[in-house]
């Protein structure tokens, strides 16, 4: 594992340190009185040190507890989704490819597009789950095109300059396709179709809506296969392989850029499900859909260690349940007030918390051969 | 390519001379080359119809009866295409054919299959209705592209139009290099003058020269077709009898040492200053405003020069202190604050603004500076939405008003004498300028101490810089601190300039805007960053704030967006680069270049040393 961050072992501790402990103490301090305090709620509303902070607190019901936690897995499992992408990237190029969240931004608007001409022709209603499974294809097709199209001709040709240059380019990359959207479709936000009720309602099954069950159910079985593919055959371990050393890869007759563009390609399909899942979810998308998704799926799958599968996916549920329930489980009992407001605040407080306290994430990380010295 | 290069003749001595070859036949012609180029070219071309930038466009005229902006931005990709395919792969050791028919015809190709893009849009329009996702499938482009025939007019038009277009890319490789810099120069003054059409005219009433001006521009905008003729051929005669004597004199103050060139420049700078001094006095409303934000902007982007451009950290989250400067200088100079309101005198507060400023660059530095360059980049990029999230939340919204912002905040007032506010933008410039002149002041000495070449050591290897005994932590810190303080300055100008401030003016996009400017100019380079900001403040706009071009508003992230990808593609160094930044990014091709030509033996100091065989 490298050094990220904090001093070399021997090295004197000089005032930044002495600020990043105090800093530290305080964010954790923050975090325990909190939840004290909580927790307190939840025993007994009138004790003086639940009304210490908000005296109006009244703490969470068993059934909003669970309604949090649910729209907090399945929210994370779409940022887990997406933040394969990221991982794939980082683990095999060495750099934030910051575009890929517009990837799956433009996944949900060819969903939006796909869904809406299939409306028209009535298709939507009368054969739900075969048009769910169209726009599903469509837009992983979709999406892996952008995806390869972006590394031919953004990255590709500043392969081994320094680091900061490529992903300088892919904020540009972000930039331009986001703005590309506003041009070609229109500023405006646009809606899904109507769902069937299956989908919006609650089910007897814990209070869950049909939506959520579906958006879990998806990830996990494209997780599945995305874990097979990688580890059980020939083209995945190709992948393996360039991420671990892309220039013995070579030596060992891996085509690397085509293995390169095959590390898109899947994280720009993984993409395109995961805007295919929040256009069910939120049934409304616009041109800055991929932004906040975007950054919090960075943050997942640096929490789950750059270059781990299954850590990019524990990573998203984390900051997904964190961003649903960590504002009203911290925040409200100290007082802050309209903590929902406070919800992307949160989660990017949550990136820095982990970049700061563990940047080589929960599983470690797995970088390029280059990265590690 | 390699295919139609005849047996290497002159090369076998392994001289690394170029060899001139005679020209290619026509035919000869790497054709799938050709076609990718075209394809691509006619993407572009469809893209660029359907963004609707030839519509919105079209009512601004460059030549008033022949060509508006919006047919100019589909001339660009076949000239592109035209121009591209003429190209030739320079190889030290391989022939250089001299240019001839062969780039023409290969221009006229790749121009007509670009322009054959805008055909098939042509007969898509025509028959299909995908107005439903494409919101500019509308049949004002339909028209727009046909001149108002039928579609097959279109569609032959614009094979012709891509052909010709194509071809005059093409040519311009023919021409000799002071027949190409006469042509260039004519049509950049041509379509210089039309796009700065709205500077010239204020300044012209300024100066009582409307005679001038009625003369050269149309009624409603654009150049005149006399007055397009007059320009031309004017600026042609310039370029020929003045032959880069231009570029001489730049050499010459190049080769100036010592004293001789320290008069130069400050000969140079009191003349430029003395240009933006008295400018404003002739000029109107508009273009003081413009200048005045062009100021902004280049105060922040010599702030975030110091941080990106000198110390090497990607901070994509400066919005920050330009938020905080602006917040605090409302909450301490307003009356109308809601928490506290100590209406301090303008000056007073930015002495504060910047103390509190600078605490919180430490703040934000602080826990990032250890971190790997690109986290740093994300983290930062957190903190910049954090604090925006911060000012317009309701927790802290008795302090910052929430949504509704601080309004009311009263002009920068200076030492009692005058009052600047956003109704007298000559005022507001001459405060930007001063401003301008301490930061560049700044940036140019701390470029040259010992805190700047800490900054660049640390830039271009942290590891090394810390082995020779730089404290890179406190030195990373301290641009961080000084790029705020710089930031601040803008913020607190800006709110008075104003008069109000809202959470959303600090959108992340401003980071990134400011980013662009510093790219596209050179990073590390203080008179790049000047000319960013001029350039593409002045000319696009900022992210608010409209430019010269102001039909382009809907466009101009786009064009942005763009820019970074391309600047960074083609030209990393920027517009003008700062020496050392851009010897650091070809360094591998110098040291290469250098090897050919045999220089490396006694040469240890660039790593150019591993380029050479080890003998």
């Amino acid at each position: 594992m490298i050094r990220t961050s904090g001093p070399r072992r021997g090295a004197p501790r000089t005032g930044v340190d002495w600020f990043l402990t105090v800093l530290r103490v305080a964010a954790l301090t923050v975090i325990a009185v909190g939840l004290l305090a909580f927790i307190w709620q939840e025993i007994d509303t009138d004790n003086p040190f639940a009304r210490w902070a908000n005296p109006d607190a009244t703490g969470l019901t068993g059934a909003q507890f669970r309604g949090l936690i649910v729209s907090g897995v399945a929210q994370g499992c779409m940022y887990g989704l997406i933040a394969l992408g990221y991982s794939m990237v980082y683990g095999v190029l060495g750099f934030i490819n910051f575009a890929h969240g517009e990837v799956f931004m433009v996944g949900a608007m060819t969903g939006m597009i796909t869904s809406n001409k299939l409306a028209d022709a009535g298709l939507w209603e009368s054969n739900f789950i075969g048009s769910l499974v169209f726009i599903v294809i469509v837009s992983m097709v979709v999406c892996t095109l952008t995806a390869v199209i972006m590394e031919r001709v953004a990255y590709r040709p500043l392969r081994g300059s320094p680091r900061l240059i490529p992903l300088i380019t892919s904020i540009g990359v972000s930039f331009f396709i986001q703005n590309a959207s506003i041009v070609l479709l229109g500023p405006a936000a646009k809606a899904y179709p109507d769902v069937p009720d299956w989908v919006k309602d609650k089910h007897t099954f814990m209070q869950i809506e049909g939506a959520r069950i579906l958006v879990v159910v998806v990830a996990a079985v494209s997780m599945f296969v995305l874990w097979y593919l990688v580890e059980h055959t020939k083209g995945g371990k190709a992948m393996r392989a360039v991420a671990e050393d892309a220039e013995i890869a070579a030596l060992m007759g891996i085509n690397v850029n085509r293995t390169i563009v095959r590390v898109f390609a899947v994280g720009g399909a993984m993409a395109g499900l995961a805007g295919i899942l929040w256009g069910i979810l939120f049934r409304s998308v616009i041109h800055t859909t991929g932004f906040l998704p975007g950054i919090k799926a960075f943050s997942a799958a640096v929490v789950g260690g750059i270059g781990h599968l299954g850590g990019a996916m524990a990573g998203g549920i984390s900051i997904g349940v964190a961003e649903s329930v960590g504002p009203l489980l911290i925040l409200e009992p100290l007082g802050v007030s309209g903590v929902s407001q406070l919800r992307d605040a949160v989660a990017f407080a949550v990136l820095i918390g982990v970049l700061l306290l563990r940047p080589a994430g929960i599983f470690g990380e797995r970088l390029p051969a280059e990265d590690r010295t | 390519m390699t295919a139609t290069f005849p047996p290497e003749t002159g090369a076998a001595d392994g001289s690394a001379e170029t060899l001139m070859a005679p020209s290619r036949p026509v035919l000869a012609q790497d054709w799938r080359r050709l076609v990718r180029m075209g394809a691509v070219g006619a993407v572009a071309q469809i893209f660029i119809a359907l963004s609707n930038m030839p519509v919105r466009l079209d009512e601004r005229a460059v030549v008033k009866p022949i060509l508006s902006l919006g047919y100019l931005t589909l001339l660009i990709v076949p000239f592109a295409a035209g121009n591209r395919a003429g190209h030739q792969i320079k190889r030290e050791g391989m022939p250089v054919y001299a240019a001839g028919t062969h780039e023409v015809a290969g221009g006229t190709a790749c121009g007509a299959l670009a322009g054959g893009g805008l055909s098939l849009l042509a007969v898509l329009l025509a028959n299909f209705d995908l107005r439903e996702p494409l919101v500019n499938w509308s049949p004002m482009l339909a028209e727009l592209l046909a001149f108002g025939n039928a579609t097959w007019f279109a569609v032959v038009v614009w094979l012709l139009i891509g052909a010709a277009v194509g071809a005059v890319g093409g040519a311009l490789r023919v021409l000799g290099p002071r027949t190409r810099r006469a042509v260039v120069t004519m049509a950049l003054t041509v379509a210089g003058t039309a796009v700065l059409e709205p500077l010239v005219v204020d300044l012209a009433e300024g100066m009582r020269l409307e005679a001038l001006t009625d003369w050269l521009y149309a009624r409603r905008g654009g150049v005149n077709w006399t007055g397009a003729l007059v320009l031309a051929a004017v600026s042609g005669v310039v370029a020929v009898v003045g032959r880069g004597r231009v570029r001489q004199a730049r050499e010459h103050i190049a080769t100036l040492e010592g004293a001789k060139r320290t008069r130069t420049n400050l000969g140079l700078i009191l003349l430029t200053a003395a240009v933006l001094v008295i400018l404003p006095l002739f000029a109107g409303k508009l273009t003081n405003e413009l200048l005045a934000n062009v100021g902004l902007f280049v105060l922040l982007a010599l702030g975030l020069n110091v941080v990106v451009g000198l110390a090497g950290i990607l901070d994509l989250g400066y919005v920050a202190f330009f938020a905080v400067g602006s917040y605090s200088a409302a909450v301490l100079t307003a009356a109308t604050s809601p928490r506290i309101n100590p209406e301090m005198p303008w000056l007073v507060a930015l002495i504060v603004v910047v103390i509190i400023t600078g605490l919180v660059g430490l703040f934000i530095g602080a826990p990032v500076i250890r971190m790997r360059g690109d986290y740093l980049a994300i983290v930062t990029l957190g903190f910049g939405e954090i604090i925006r999230l911060i000012f317009l939340s309701d927790w802290l919204s008795g302090w910052f008003g929430g949504s509704q912002g601080i309004t009311k905040i009263p002009g920068a007032g200076i030492f009692g004498l005058t009052s600047v506010a956003g109704t007298d933008p000559r005022r507001v410039f001459y405060l930007v300028l001063a401003f301008c002149a301490i930061a560049i002041y700044v940036s140019w000495r701390l470029e040259r101490s010992r805190l700047g070449r800490a900054w660049m050591a640390v830039r271009e290897d942290e590891t090394v810089a810390e082995a020779m005994g730089i404290n890179t932590v406190n030195v990373k810190l301290l641009a961080f601190v000084v790029g705020a303080v710089l930031g601040s300055f803008s913020g607190a100008i800006f709110s008075a300039k104003v008069g109000s401030v809202f959470p959303n003016s600090f959108l992340i996009l401003v980071s990134i805007v400011i980013l662009v400017v510093v790219i596209f100019g050179g990073m590390g380079s203080i008179v790049g960053v000047i000319a960013g900001s001029a350039v593409l403040i002045g000319v696009l706009g900022g992210p608010k704030q409209p430019g010269l071009l102001a039909e382009f508003s809907e466009f101009k992230l786009l064009i942005y967006g763009a820019l970074l990808i391309w600047m960074m593609l083609a030209r990393p160094e920027g517009l003008i680069p700062s020496v050392r930044r851009s010897r650091e990014l070809h360094q591998q091709e110098m040291a290469q270049d250098a090897w050919l030509r045999g220089e490396v033996e006694d040469d240890d100091s660039n790593g150019g040393g591993q380029a050479a065989p080890a003998t």
